[in-house]
């Protein structure tokens, strides 16, 4: 990417003998709204420790904007960062929290209070200057985190796990509130996350982590609908994976013989060798229970299970070699346990991983 | 029956405090309260006098007692063999009305030659004035007085009974609490300035260095006080370890002096207190959540300023719990200052000491005690409300 704002080029991190962070390119573009997704451990602080300046890179080149900033240390990084459990200074006033940073960068006064009185109105939190971290609610402290990283107008913002100790409904909230202040003020934004909704809701791009390498980046509905490993297919919302063999291949669409002897039809930009073992991902949302359409795959499986989930129904159906999970609208399913029926899925809607 | 469980609940947890407070009070508060009551007993009168209040409550403090309160005085007096107890009265009855000195002695010889003497007025016509059995009632039946706690601080109430200030050079009270104070003073700083970096090098550091450095702090609680002080009094010497290394090294010529004054005092006694300086501290410290130091950095604060602005506001808590500790323990030592000090730099306790122990004065050394305890008492509740405003804010 050539208007990349963040690159990192062959960036390694060892513990000991433990490499956490392996030989790893990203660039991010100014902007940019980039979610780190991934398992714990598998080195998502570690990275973002190393932009920020807090960790340095085993071998490997950080930069920003052009230039390295491995030798930087963090005071001198301009980087805003938002800590998981907010690292608010207990012993000052919300207002000096958010000072602090233009304190340091010898704001005058005036300026300082003008400033102070935006980020906090910005973050709806104007009525509490004078509050101590510990009186706010937890949204609200996380809020305060926010302003403070954001007052003195970083370039960049890490966030590390912002929302984890959020419930769900005020999470949800932040991160309407955060993706608007990305929008507003055009933010390039490094954001570390468990939560795979949250990443997928909020990011332009995604990179999934997997033992300190990126399994996949890119879009949200890129790495949901076309997973390249079986990692990412997993790790990413829930999903149906086939194995099988492929018996044919022509025009873009492999047939693939499943164990248990049942074949389906696969899209697949690569031609593989007949022959050749392969898995397949098909996300549950994707199959339908009723034979439908010419070109559709069938299976036939009998229903083992049916939860009942509010919104929709999850189905367990047993093709007699594995079984598949779907999920159902309430209102197209009449089927009943033990039945035998046809779960259909199209061609394009399933994927093979690697 | 719910009432009755709680009932026996109650009872049972009653019994299970109930040996650490009959342990607190027998050997905590009942010597505490016999100590002060010694400081304010006024035993001499009543003792050298035991007849004669008696005799004087029909009295009606203003005519000349009758011949029976005379005849009960004149026994009381006859009966006073010990000259000490005698003196200790003249003194006690004098500071009350002056003229009973020469009253007093003139009185009990004349007693002592004619046992059957009764009418005092005819010994000596100052016993008609109604005034000295008025002071010899109000001694022979009161049973407190403020003269310890008085003298505890240099002060002596005059024959008119005003508080007035000792004659300089008698007492030297005063000046040796003054000295506490300050040593106290002088060894709370010298532990702040060693304990305070040691608190947070040990905090920041983790594992076996971290067991090392807490270990060495703690080490010296394991040993007793007196052993660690025997050990500076041998490393202090002009000779000792110190003095040695001091010279070998071309740092100095001669032997710095360092035993028998209050250098010496004050290295041994931050030692000694070190660790309820480092203790407090470090356990604020470990308190203190992990990513300020970095939150502080990446808002753009350099190294120093991150510690000025962060670390060091908010480990000033365990700073001032420290603090008060090592005061209050200073303000009490005694051993330290007797074995290492030189005469100049005793402290408040050896003067309780030489009370106690060679002048067999159980009031002035409660009467200092209380002195002592009531400094103690106010800076403890001075911290409290520092501690709460600050909790509050
Ligand atoms: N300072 C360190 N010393 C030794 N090992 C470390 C250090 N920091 C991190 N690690 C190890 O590096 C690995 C990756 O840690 P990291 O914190 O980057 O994971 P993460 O992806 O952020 O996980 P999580 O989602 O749980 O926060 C972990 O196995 C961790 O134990
Ligand atoms: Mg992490």
């Amino acid at each position: 990417m050539s208007d990349a704002l963040i690159h990192f080029d062959k960036v390694s991190k060892t513990f000991g003998i433990m490499t956490v962070v392996d030989d790893l390119d990203l660039s991010i573009g100014k902007g940019e709204f980039v979610s780190m997704l991934g398992p714990s451990g598998s080195g998502k602080t570690t990275l973002l420790m190393m932009l920020a300046g807090f960790e340095s890179p085993t071998s490997g080149t950080i930069s920003v904007g052009g230039k390295r900033v491995d030798a930087l240390p963090p005071h001198k990084r301009n980087m805003g960062v938002v800590f998981q459990n907010y690292a608010l200074f207990p012993h000052m006033s919300v207002a000096d929290n958010v000072a602090f940073p233009l304190k340091m960068r010898g704001a005058s006064r005036s300026e300082i209070v003008e400033r102070v009185t935006k980020a906090l109105d910005m973050v709806q939190l104007g009525a509490f200057h004078e509050r101590r971290p510990i009186q706010l609610s937890g949204g609200q402290q996380q809020r305060v985190a926010l302003a403070r990283a954001l007052v003195f107008e970083p370039e960049v913002v890490l966030m590390d796990e912002p929302l984890g100790a959020l419930d769900k409904k005020l999470r949800e909230q932040m991160q309407m509130d955060i993706r608007d202040i990305h929008h507003r003020l055009g933010l390039t934004i490094v954001f570390v996350t468990h939560d795979q909704t949250e990443a997928l809701t909020m990011s332009d791009r995604i990179a999934i982590f997997n033992h300190g390498k990126i399994e996949q980046i890119g879009g949200p509905s890129d790495i949901y609908d076309h997973p390249k490993t079986q990692f990412v297919a997993e790790f990413i919302g829930e999903t149906n994976l086939l194995s099988g063999k492929v018996s044919s291949a022509s025009n873009g669409l492999l047939t693939v013989t499943l164990e248990g002897g049942q074949s389906i039809r696969v899209a697949s930009a690569a031609a593989l060798e007949p022959g050749k073992h392969v898995k397949i991902s098909v996300r549950p949302e994707r199959i339908e229970l009723r034979s439908s359409g010419e070109g559709q795959n069938e299976l036939k499986v009998k229903i083992s299970d049916i939860v009942y989930h509010g919104d929709h129904l999850q189905i367990q159906a047993d093709t007699g070699s594995r079984s598949l999970v779907i999920k159902a609208p309430r209102n197209v399913v009449t089927s009943q346990i033990g039945q035998e029926v046809v779960a259909s899925f199209s061609p394009e809607q399933c994927w093979i991983v690697s | 029956m719910t009432q009755q469980s709680g009932l026996s609940k109650r009872v049972k947890s009653c019994a299970l405090i109930a040996p650490l407070a009959l342990f607190l009070v027998f050997f905590f508060a009942a010597p505490l309260v016999t100590m002060m009551k010694t400081a304010v007993s006024d035993p001499v009168a009543s003792s050298a006098l035991p007849t004669v209040s008696r005799a004087l409550q029909e009295w009606d403090r203003a005519s000349t007692p009758s011949a029976d309160v005379q005849k009960a005085f004149a026994d009381d007096l006859r009966n006073i063999t010990d000259d000490e107890l005698f003196g200790d009265l003249v003194r006690r009855l004098n500071s009350a009305k002056s003229g009973f000195r020469t009253l007093l002695v003139k009185t009990r010889n004349a007693v002592a030659e004619d046992q059957a003497i009764t009418d005092l007025v005819a010994v000596d016509k100052r016993w008609r004035d109604s005034a000295f059995w008025i002071a010899v009632q109000d001694a022979a039946g009161a049973s407190l007085t403020d003269r310890n706690l008085l003298a505890a601080v240099d002060l002596q109430r005059d024959t008119g009974g005003a508080i007035v200030s000792m004659p300089e050079g008698t007492s030297a009270n005063r000046t040796t609490l003054f000295r506490t104070m300050i040593m106290a003073g002088v060894v709370t700083l010298c532990c702040i300035a060693v304990g305070l970096p040691f608190a947070m090098v040990a905090a920041s550091t983790t594992g076996w260095k971290r067991q090392l450095l807490l270990g060495a702090v703690l080490l010296p609680l394991w040993t007793s006080l007196l052993v660690r002080t025997a050990a500076w009094y041998i490393i202090l010497q002009d000779n000792g370890l110190i003095n040695l290394t001091l010279q070998t090294l071309g740092l100095t010529s001669g032997p710095v002096p360092l035993i028998f004054n209050r250098l010496g005092v004050v290295i041994a006694m931050t030692h000694v207190l070190l660790p309820f300086m480092v203790l407090p501290i470090f356990s604020v410290l470990i308190g203190i959540p992990k990513n300020l130091m970095p939150a502080a950095a990446s808002l753009g604060a350099p190294p120093i300023r991150a510690f000025l602005l962060v670390l060091l506001p908010l480990s000033l808590r365990g700073v001032v719990s420290g603090a008060l500790l090592v005061f209050m323990s200073a303000l009490g030592y005694y051993i330290t200052p007797a074995l290492i000090g030189g005469a100049k730099d005793q402290m408040i306790s050896s003067v309780i000491a030489y009370y106690a122990t060679g002048a067999a004065n159980w009031g002035m050394a409660g009467a200092l005690g209380i002195v002592l305890l009531a400094a103690t008492m106010i800076l403890y509740v001075v911290y409290l409300r520092l501690s709460s405003e600050e909790a509050r804010a």
